[in-house]
């Protein structure tokens, strides 16, 4: 008996060391295999950010970072549903795409240096240029950011928003304090019942929360961008097939937007004699087969989520309650940022 | 016999060979998918604020310098939170046995609402709760206008040392030393004389010669650092975060009506007899109790009680609900997110918490066997 209850210890030891080895490492073009056989996307967003990934009241996610993956359920199985959402914090994403959790992760987040060098993960393309600012209570008095010495900061743990913030405050000569909460949902709370002066996060965030405050409009958004922050989904690095699927989902979405091709005249214009809207959508070229994809692929998407314009004003634009301008997000024919490669 | 001891030293090999190859395992993988590791971001540059530290820290200062931040503000709110909870815990046990119904019921309805609320809901409560209630550092309750209470914390003036301070120090130290040689000798006098020996009045005698030699010595080198509302928010003084209050609270509280029934366990395993004899001796009913009573029902007390240490220390890692910046805060909170290098992390931070739960367990069995061992003398 004794015998046997120690030959029980033993197994117990090995099957929880079994536990917390990490699964095997894919190599190239192993995740798109994988998702395929698996029949759905795993997908990591946000736990709640209005725009940008968040449960509707009929518990369905939206936003522009769930359109995003929902154009590549559509590339790969011609069905945005077939996507699986995992809420991530902010710090415990890393470790959710690092140990193979999920595949993507969409989720609003800053594209640093650091991050896509040190901690094993690629950046494919940038799908919102963003900027951390600051809100204040509007009988604060405060016009600039420049005003905030002094002031108490509420934000978000394990964000670029932490060190901004510091790099910011000490390059303007201003004293502040922190204080940083695991959920977006809590500091935005601590904000509204009083305990700091200013909630500071990137400048669409802090539009999207706005929302959650108890009376929006007494507060405004301080015009001072501090920092570049260019949001975009990540992958596990070391499949760069898997980074050009994804990479490419974005820029079929910006190509169709130049191209003006939408998701209502998809069909008209598939009798398009522009060989630049024949190649996107499929009618001439490989350019799908080469991704490991239907010759469809940009059809599914664009049919799916629409181009980047719709996807755009849909989610944050003027007509939704967030009211953000296309700015710098606008194409690069009108001034913005959003350039898409050619498809060729 | 000899079975059993080849048995043990398969188990030991396999769970050897287990973990060798379990680090190996994560070393590989971690190579592989091109992720920084070892601990060499320990000297890195932080550059991030904590709202809260025991020693001096600007965003110069190291990661490694990050990890004593947090663990001194663990230390404190577990520390403070120990202390707290003890007291309440004994005072709620021994008004639970009380024969005056109210003070008894009172106690008991404290100790049903407090142990069976989820901590982390009583955390947010006081929190959120109690934060919500106060006024903008403009409208700052003030007391003597000194101390203002709002909803930044609460300020309260605070004594700035200059040079020469050390002699004041060195004079503390004096009268700590002096204060354990009053007691002893009045200690030996007792037992040999049965007279009672005055400790207070030489004491203060003491007291007086040494300061009186510190301020010849140094003068006066304090200045007392008054807060003031400055722009935004008070400056000068010291802070006292509501994140540090909400929890020290919530973790208190919460313990203390564990710690509560405890005592009452411990007290009523006290054969009813110590009692009875104790009256019969003539000694009060509040005598009885610390003298014949708790030193008996220590024993019983002392290993849960021990327990309920080690769960105030581990669960004021719920700190980061709060935004408080303890270990798990910033250690496996801000530096993980802003390093990346989990497996280490998560490691470090375990070891703190295994250390800290070891130490205690450590000092409370040698408390336990002091007392066990004076409890069995008869």
């Amino acid at each position: 008996m004794q015998m046997f209850r120690k030959l029980c210890v033993g197994f117990m030891v090995l099957a929880a060391a079994n536990l917390l080895a990490m699964p095997a490492v894919q190599a190239a073009g192993e995740t798109l295999e994988i998702v395929t056989k698996r029949g759905h996307l795993k997908c990591g967003v946000s736990q709640g950010l209005p725009g940008f990934s968040t449960p509707d009241n009929r518990g369905n996610w939206t936003g522009i970072d769930v359109d995003f993956c929902k154009a590549i359920a559509a590339a790969i199985f011609n069905d945005p549903s077939k996507v699986k959402f995992t809420p991530l914090s902010a710090k415990e994403r890393f470790t959710a795409i690092q140990s193979g959790e999920v595949d993507i992760i969409a989720r609003n987040t800053t594209w640093s240096m650091h991050r896509d060098t040190a901690l094993g993960i690629d950046f494919p393309v940038v799908n919102y240029y963003d900027g951390q600012g600051f809100m204040v209570r509007a009988d604060l008095g405060v016009t600039s950011a420049l005003e905030l010495d002094g002031a108490t900061l509420c934000t978000n743990q394990g964000t670029t928003t932490e060190l901004n913030a510091a790099d910011y405050f000490r390059a303007n000569g201003m004293q502040y304090e922190i204080v940083a909460f695991e959920k977006a949902d809590e500091s935005i709370a601590a904000y509204n019942s009083g305990r700091c002066d200013a909630y500071t996060t990137d400048h669409s965030a802090l539009y999207a929360q706005k929302l959650k405050l108890s009376q929006p409009k007494a507060h405004i958004v301080l015009p001072e961008i501090i920092s570049k922050e260019p949001l975009g989904p990540l992958v596990r690095q070391g499949d760069s097939s898997w980074n050009d699927l994804v990479r490419w989902t974005h820029y079929a979405t910006v190509a169709a937007e130049e191209l003006g091709v939408t998701s209502k005249n998809i069909d008209k214009m598939k009798a398009s004699s522009n060989p630049s809207v024949r190649r996107l959508l499929g009618l001439d070229g490989s350019f799908g087969s080469n991704l490991g994809l239907s010759k469809q692929w940009a059809v599914n998407i664009l049919r799916a989520v629409g181009n980047y314009g719709e996807i755009f004003e849909r989610n944050v634009g003027v007509k939704t309650p967030l009211g953000i301008q296309r700015g710098v997000n606008a194409l690069w024919t009108k001034g913005g940022l959003q350039y898409a490669p050619p498809i060729r | 016999m000899h079975r059993d001891a080849v048995l043990q030293a398969l188990v030991l090999v396999a769970v050897v060979a287990g973990m060798v190859w379990l680090v190996g395992n994560v070393q590989s993988n971690l190579e592989r998918q091109n992720i920084n590791s070892g601990f060499g971001f320990l000297s890195e540059r932080a550059g991030f604020g904590i709202n809260q530290t025991l020693i001096d820290y600007t965003e110069d200062d190291s990661f490694g310098r990050v990890v004593v931040i947090g663990l001194l503000n663990t230390l404190l709110v577990s520390i403070l939170g120990i202390l707290f909870a003890t007291l309440l815990g004994f005072s709620l046990g021994v008004a639970r046995l009380s024969r005056n119904w109210l003070i008894s019921k009172i106690a008991m309805v404290y100790i049903e609402i407090f142990r069976n609320v989820p901590l982390l809901l009583q955390i947010m409560f006081w929190y959120f709760g109690v934060l919500r209630n106060l006024p903008s550092p403009r409208q700052a309750l003030s007391v003597g206008d000194a101390m203002f209470i709002s909803n930044r914390g609460i300020v309260v003036p605070w004594l700035e040392a200059g040079a020469g301070a050390m002699w004041y120090g060195l004079g503390l130290l004096a009268l700590a030393a002096g204060f354990i040689w009053l007691r002893r000798r009045a200690l030996n006098a007792k037992l040999t004389s049965g007279q009672p020996t005055q400790v207070w009045r030489p004491l203060l005698v003491l007291a007086l010669a040494l300061f009186g030699a510190a301020a010849v010595m140094a003068g006066v080198p304090f200045a007392l650092d008054v807060p003031q509302l400055k722009g935004f928010n008070f400056r000068g003084g010291v802070t006292v975060i509501p994140e540090f209050v909400a929890l020290l609270l919530a973790l208190s509280l919460y313990t203390a009506a564990f710690i509560a029934e405890i005592v009452r366990s411990g007290i009523n395993s006290v054969n009813k007899g110590q009692r009875e004899a104790s009256a019969a001796l003539g000694l009060p009913e509040s005598l009885a109790l610390r003298l014949v009573v708790i030193p008996q029902a220590l024993r019983v007390i002392i290993p849960p009680l021990t327990s309920q240490y080690l769960n105030l220390t581990k669960n004021s890692s719920l700190a980061v609900a709060i935004a408080y910046p303890d270990i798990v805060s910033v250690l496996a909170g801000t530096t993980l997110s802003q390093v990346g290098q989990a497996v280490e992390i998560i490691f470090v931070t375990m070891m703190i918490y295994l250390s800290l739960s070891l130490f205690t367990s450590w000092a409370m069995n040698r408390y336990n066997q002091r007392m066990a061992f004076v409890g069995n003398a008869t």
